[in-house]
């Protein structure tokens, strides 16, 4: 089974449900797409990223009311150095998508969804942890995995594997 | 106590009175801490304080081979190794564009289903022991143990098994290993009839169970619950059936859903689960197909060891792929698969070298201990004891 190779291009990609609503919502806000692999990845502004998720979360005909997960991943030493990624899913049509919001490496910050699915909470907590990115308007955003006195980012990739000693 | 959360009233504030639980409380299930506010008996938050197993697993990732990741997913839920190898070597395969001849496809499901009746054996006897009978934890493990024999037989491992590798399976099963599932498979309804007769019924079990620790449907969805803990708040999802993944779409099985979401309705699912599972299992020893049990794909998958003795060519790929691994086009999966405990997922992502840039795993006790927090609120300390059996926490899954 050779790999199809991705589509990048919006128009033809335009029939799935979550790319169509954001369209619809604010086509600005979209910075770019990707179908690979039977994913569909929408790159999002990050400024926009709460109205994105609001708006796929309210969306009727296909409302995307379960964040599956959320993490990020470090592109250093390249610029913008973090991407933020979610994966939702819409419970009752079965449909997946994965959003990513790019962030510069010089003190990266993101508005929290927590108020849009609360099990953000956690998950928004280990990005903060292990990844140094901040989540703004996040209830308690404290490190989770590493102990509170702990310094440095351990996930990010100008952090050793074996750790600094 | 040091580094109170910083949403919680100081002690006696407002009348009420801040008590640790764990991490070395008896029903947590490992190393979960919970800070508990009461007021009272009565809980008024919960706040789940984890990190105590972090071993940086993610991190390790980024430093090993491709197939050097497998044996450490087994580690992070320790209770289902087998569905843990299965998202990950099924991610893999999805960024390569392997494809899976059917035998291995199948013996994968057989083993998934094995590996479900396992953990939620575990499960049962823990959770019935924590609300005080006995009977069921020796009973469950007396089933347990056959189940790892059949581990051991396949991979030569009990609880750390590795076996499934990207591309198929690391070994052929051995002669006479599916007689005695189908053996065990025909016994196993009796055995489920036993633990029910002890529980289902019971007085004492109903009373700490019903109406405990309820989670609506849309609390379930907005807290991330996923798996039995999700669906016994009456919501339908399964992902062997919304989701196929290797081969499950030729396997009939129901999904049990209960409407109550108490912690009796998430008992009732799980024991529904393991007849279902019994079932898959007869259906795949039954339709078992013949053929090999690894891709054909020289350049991922280590040869026999017939083939590496006798053939230069198999000798060569060996040595590539032990020194140097296999390159893994670039590209991002997120691969999620129905664990005994919900969605498991592994987001990889490659940059087209020999080692995952970013693995990522989304563990579903992560995603249900938040819930746990919501189902406790306004329950008796006692009950926190039966709400934490009932979503079935592995810590090793939450800390990775």
């Amino acid at each position: 089974m050779a790999l199809a190779p991705p589509i990048t291009d919006i128009e033809q990609l335009k029939s799935h449900p979550a790319l169509g609503r954001l369209l619809a919502w604010n086509a600005s806000a979209v910075e770019a797409v990707k179908f690979d692999r039977d994913e569909l990845t929408i790159w999002i502004a990050q400024e926009s990223i709460r109205e994105a998720a609001t708006a796929l979360r309210d969306f009727a005909d296909c409302p995307f009311n379960y964040l599956a997960d959320l993490t990020a991943v470090d592109w250093y030493p390249s610029e913008p150095r973090f991407e933020v990624v979610y994966h939702l899913l819409s419970i009752s049509r079965k449909e997946r998508v994965r959003l990513k919001a790019r962030l510069d490496g010089s003190s990266p910050a993101i508005e929290s969804v927590t108020s849009i699915w609360p099990s953000a909470n956690h998950y928004e907590r280990e990005v903060f942890d292990l990844f140094g990115i901040r989540f703004t308007g996040h209830p308690n955003l404290s490190r989770i995995m590493m102990p509170d006195n702990w310094e440095g980012h351990p996930l990010r990739k100008d952090y050793p594997v074996e750790g600094y000693r | 106590m040091t580094n109170l959360p910083a949403t919680f009233a100081e002690p006696g504030q407002d009348g009420t009175l801040i008590l640790n639980m764990g991490p070395q409380h008896p029903s947590t299930h490992g190393v979960l801490r919970l800070v508990l506010e009461i007021d009272g008996e009565t809980i008024v938050r919960v706040k789940p304080e984890i990190g105590y197993l972090h071993t940086g697993i993610e991190k390790t990732c980024e430093a090993k081979f491709y197939q050097q990741v497998v044996p450490l997913t087994d580690r992070i839920d320790y209770l289902c190794p087998m569905t843990n190898n299965l998202a990950y070597c099924l991610a893999v395969e999805k960024l390569l564009g392997l494809e899976i001849p059917p035998k291995a496809q199948w013996m994968r499901v057989l083993m998934n289903e094995l590996t479900r009746i396992n953990s939620h054996l575990v499960w049962l006897g823990t959770h019935a022991m924590d609300l005080g009978a006995m009977t069921v934890f020796l009973y469950c493990f007396r089933e347990r143990e056959d189940v790892l024999r059949f581990f051991e037989m396949v991979s030569g491992q009990r609880m750390m098994t590795s076996y499934f590798r990207i591309g198929g399976l690391a070994l052929e099963p051995p002669l006479g290993f599916f007689e005695k599932v189908k053996k065990f498979a025909d016994r196993f309804p009796g055995n489920v009839d036993e633990y029910e007769g002890l529980l289902t019924g019971n007085p004492i079990f109903v009373m700490r169970t019903k109406g405990v620790a309820h989670l609506s449907a849309d609390d379930a969805i907005a807290m991330g619950a996923c798996g039995p803990t999700l669906r016994g708040s009456g919501v339908d999802i399964d992902l062997r059936r919304d989701a196929p993944y290797t081969g499950y779409e030729n396997f009939k099985f129901n999904v049990p859903v209960r409407t109550e979401g108490d912690v009796f309705a998430r008992y009732l699912c799980r024991v529904a689960e393991l007849r279902e599972s019994i079932g898959i299992v007869q259906q795949a020893l039954a339709g078992m197909p013949e053929g090999p049990v690894k891709a054909d794909a020289p350049k991922v998958v280590l040869p026999d060891r017939e083939k590496m003795k006798t053939q230069m060519e198999a000798l060569i790929y060996h040595f590539k792929i032990i020194t140097e691994g296999f390159t893994v086009p670039a590209g991002e999966v997120y691969q999620a698969i129905e664990s005994p405990r919900g969605e498991m997922g592994y987001y990889i992502v490659s940059d087209g070298t020999a080692k995952p840039y970013r693995v990522h795993m989304r563990g579903p006790s992560y995603a249900n201990l938040q819930a746990l927090a919501k189902m406790c609120e306004g329950q008796l300390i006692a009950d926190v004891v039966a709400a934490i059996g009932s979503i079935d926490v592995v810590l090793g899954d939450i800390d990775r």
